[in-house]
């Protein structure tokens, strides 16, 4: 119903911004949905969220239809007499338990994925994250590599106040980095996840799920991505003036491809140690990168 | 104290003008300022959401530093939770409940004067944080730890006046207690109650038990900050985590706080305009009991993410699901009440049935975000923010403008203008969906809660929230003007003023004489 009543009027207001913004290709009204993501813990997760919406939809059409129904025959100007039931025990006891019923019907797929989602055991590979205001720390564990990962310098650039930038015009606005965390494709995953200064939570959507990072806490988490690709996400956690530009970018490689990234990054002898202890910039040295 | 029940003459000799405000200790002058109070601080938490919806217009930074935007949604929620909800069912509460149970007054007349008064002091503390050097608090109306305690000079007396508000609150809790316990009018058993006062009942315990413990969690801020201490800190031993489950300790029985006072006007409401006793009276009394009694063990739900063990993640989840029993059974009896009704639809049942649909809807996406692998995409993101934005405007709100419009006979003497009144309902429901539906697909394509920009795939759906919310944000001032309006003057109402309404307080002569039920009621 009310999206309905929205889209029409999203659509002309679209094209009025077009004209007077030209507002950026890309924008995408199609876009409603949770994404299936790349891994089959993701998947499992949409179809959790597809089947509770679909319940909410079914129990939806049966209340809205009675209400609606009720509100156009059962009303004074139609000349009814009101009824006097206040009351019917039957009635209260069968919507009492059917919902019980549903929801324990539903309780169980959930059950399953979250015991899933909660074994960290068996993983091959682990890399720490680490949240900074407003970046995040990238480890990878037992292979010496590790580093920074930043909103890239045209993002920068272009988000401040009254830049003149138009984002459209930057690639990827606010959603690239300039260094990815790169990670194999059918490799089970662990993570360890934690936070520098406050709390901050690291998302990627293609994933399936978030995870605070939390000062003084160490939070496991694990993946095994099945399609290379570069995926999007960001900070999920208020974590201060900055909250909003820090994205986080995975590139998924194939096996082989991956070992050859690493190796050459540990080649390259590019440690995070020497940067994560510098000062965090200054916001007049990060507009002036 | 005058024989005559009704004789507005009586008070002679007392105050006038300003004094008589600020000494009052009448319940239904402080009901006013209290409902008046609230609509101030509408507007304000209004006039910040707008400052929101405009910089979220389009991409890029056109309006304010991220910072000041931070504060907005701080300041924002903590106006409307604290300002502008709570002290509108606490003003219906000190006109209503005395008169829906027969007594003269609220049980403790004076303390209600200081809980009245304490909230401008509050709020003239906690909106003068933003001019103060680095401005107003920015780290969520949570106040997370360790991020609340980057805040500057502000930051003390946000803890204090969080500390007066709440005081207020407990102090009218105590009060609506004292009230319905002892006042009732002869005859009236607990179970013969108005569902409202029912639902101001269990809120008002609900409120006396958890407020408490929003002081101490910001109080342990306050020494965390201040006096060495390190409740919340990793690094001397504390727990950031432990802060999230003492504020959702307190955290979800307030939103319950925010909302069971609606259903208790709702089911005021629909009874009056379908012409029909409410259906399962007493299931509906259980009901809120139930949900009072879950409020405290689904904290957690807040917190999925923050890594607790799989049976805490199970037990939250579980208890969370259970919730939607007795609101579905709320639900299931607003909608049998009106079954074979003979409705008809003025401004106060356009609310209330406004406010089944679209609570509903809140209701649904409650249980969605229950299901916690799921919650692990949801969380932080605007799908949250529409949730409880359904829940909360199109629920709480809606159900305080349901219930202004429905007694505004009885406390100005005139009816309000139909014609206006409906043009409010209509533009008020139209654009609230406009703003708050595509948050919906915001959210799950990917853009979290609290972020002054974005990137431009969410560029269209935000534009239009914003049309929304601007087209919102204006139709309430239809709503000032008609208030206005019928202040001044208008068609005189009746005692009575809706034909199918029923109570105690449609007994007395509208507008309510200053002092009712001096000889209480006999309820049959």
């Amino acid at each position: 119903m009310t999206a309905a009543t929205a889209m029409p009027l999203g659509g002309r207001l679209a094209a009025l911004a077009a004209a007077l913004f030209a507002a950026p290709a890309s924008a995408d009204f199609g876009l409603l949905n949770m994404t299936q993501g790349v891994t089959e813990s993701s998947r499992e997760i949409y179809g959790l969220h597809m089947t509770i919406f679909a319940i909410t939809v079914v129990i939806g059409v049966g209340v809205f239809g009675a209400m609606v129904y009720s509100i156009f025959r059962h009303r004074k100007s139609r000349g009814v007499t009101p009824s006097k039931f206040h009351h019917s025990t039957a009635m209260e006891i069968v919507w009492t338990v059917i919902p019980l019923v549903i929801l324990v019907a539903m309780a169980v797929p959930a059950t399953r994925v979250l015991i899933d989602l909660d074994d960290t055991s068996g993983s091959e590979m682990t890399v720490k994250i680490t949240g900074y205001q407003w970046f995040w720390g990238y480890d990878y564990r037992g292979e010496d590599v590790q580093f920074l990962s930043r909103l890239s310098t045209d993002s920068d650039r272009a988000r401040r106040l009254d830049s003149g930038v138009r984002p459209a015009s930057v690639d990827n606005y606010l959603q690239n980095v300039d260094q990815r965390l790169v990670l194999p494709v059918d490799t089970r995953i662990r993570f360890q996840i934690t936070g520098a200064d406050v709390i901050h939570s690291w998302w990627m959507p293609d994933l399936g799920w978030k995870k605070d990072a939390i000062p003084g806490y160490v939070n496991e988490m694990w993946t095994e991505i099945e399609e290379p690709g570069v995926y999007r996400g960001r900070c999920a956690e208020l974590c201060g003036r900055d909250h909003g530009f820090m994205p986080i970018v995975v590139e998924a490689l194939p096996k082989a491809e991956f070992e050859t990234w690493l190796a050459n990054r540990q080649a390259s002898g590019e440690g995070m140690t020497a940067q994560a202890e510098a000062a965090p910039e200054t916001d007049g040295e990060l507009a002036a990168r | 104290m005058t024989a005559t029940t009704y004789n507005d003459a009586s008070h002679e000799g007392e105050p006038t003008g300003f004094t008589r405000w600020l000494v009052t200790t009448n319940h239904k002058d402080i009901g006013s300022m209290y409902l008046l109070f609230s609509l101030a601080m509408f507007l304000v938490g209004g006039a910040m959401a707008l400052v929101i919806r405009a910089e979220l217009f389009q991409p890029g930074l056109q309006l304010v530093d991220p910072y000041f935007f931070n504060q907005m949604t701080t300041m924002h929620a903590l106006v409307m939770i604290f300002g502008a909800v709570m002290p509108a069912f606490t003003g219906l509460a000190n006109w209503m409940i005395p008169l829906m149970v027969g007594a003269p007054d609220m049980a403790l007349p004076r303390m209600n004067n200081w809980s009245f008064w304490l909230l401008p002091f509050g709020f003239a503390v906690l909106l003068s944080t933003l001019f103060m050097p680095g401005g107003g608090p920015a780290g969520g109306w949570t106040m997370y730890p360790p991020l609340m305690l980057q805040t500057g000079t502000a930051f003390p007396f946000v803890i204090f006046a969080i500390h007066v508000l709440g005081i207020s609150s407990i102090m009218g809790s105590i009060n609506v207690i004292a009230t319905i316990l002892n006042m009732r009018a002869p005859g009236m058993t607990l179970m013969k109650m108005p569902l409202f006062v029912w639902t101001w009942l269990i809120t008002a315990y609900l409120m006396i038990a958890v407020m408490p413990v929003l002081a101490g969690a910001v109080t342990m801020l306050l020494t965390d900050q201040y006096f060495g201490t390190t409740f919340f800190s990793a690094a001397g031993g504390g727990d950031p985590v432990l802060y999230q489950h003492i504020f959702w300790f307190f955290g979800h029985p307030e939103v319950y706080i925010l909302i069971l006072p609606a259903f208790g006007i709702i089911s005021t409401i629909i009874p009056t305009f379908a012409r029909k006793p409410l259906f399962g009276y007493s299931s509906m009394v259980y009901a809120t009991a139930s949900i009072a009694f879950l409020s405290f063990i689904v904290w957690a739900h807040h917190m999925f993410t923050v890594g607790m063990p799989l049976a805490g993640e199970l037990f939250f989840m579980y208890s969370t699901m259970l919730i939607a029993v007795p609101t579905g059974v709320k639900v299931f009896n607003w909608v049998s009440t009106m079954w074979r009704g003979a409705m008809t639809f003025e401004t106060p049942m356009l609310f209330a049935l406004a406010f089944v649909f679209l609570f509903t809807i809140g209701g649904f996406s409650g249980l969605m975000l229950a299901i916690a692998p799921a919650d692990f995409q949801y969380h932080d993101t605007y799908f949250v923010v529409a949730h409880f934005h359904y829940v909360l405007v199109t629920g709480a709100v809606f159900a305080i403008l349901a219930a202004a419009y429905y007694w505004l006979p009885k406390w100005t003497g005139h009816m309000y203008s139909e014609r206006l009144g409906q043009w409010h309902f209509w533009l008020s429901v139209v654009f609230v969906n406009v703003l708050f539906f595509p948050q919906h697909f915001l959210g799950l394509a990917g853009m979290p809660r609290r972020i002054p920009d974005y990137s431009v795939q969410f560029a269209d759906w935000n534009m239009v929230s914003s049309i929304g919310g601007f087209g919102f944000g204006f139709a309430q001032l239809l709503f000032v003007w008609l208030l206005y309006k019928c202040i001044r003057g208008g068609q005189q109402a009746e005692a009575k003023a809706w034909e199918g309404a029923d109570g105690l307080e449609w007994d007395v002569p509208s507008p309510a004489p200053h002092h009712t039920f001096d000889t209480p009621p006999v309820v049959r």
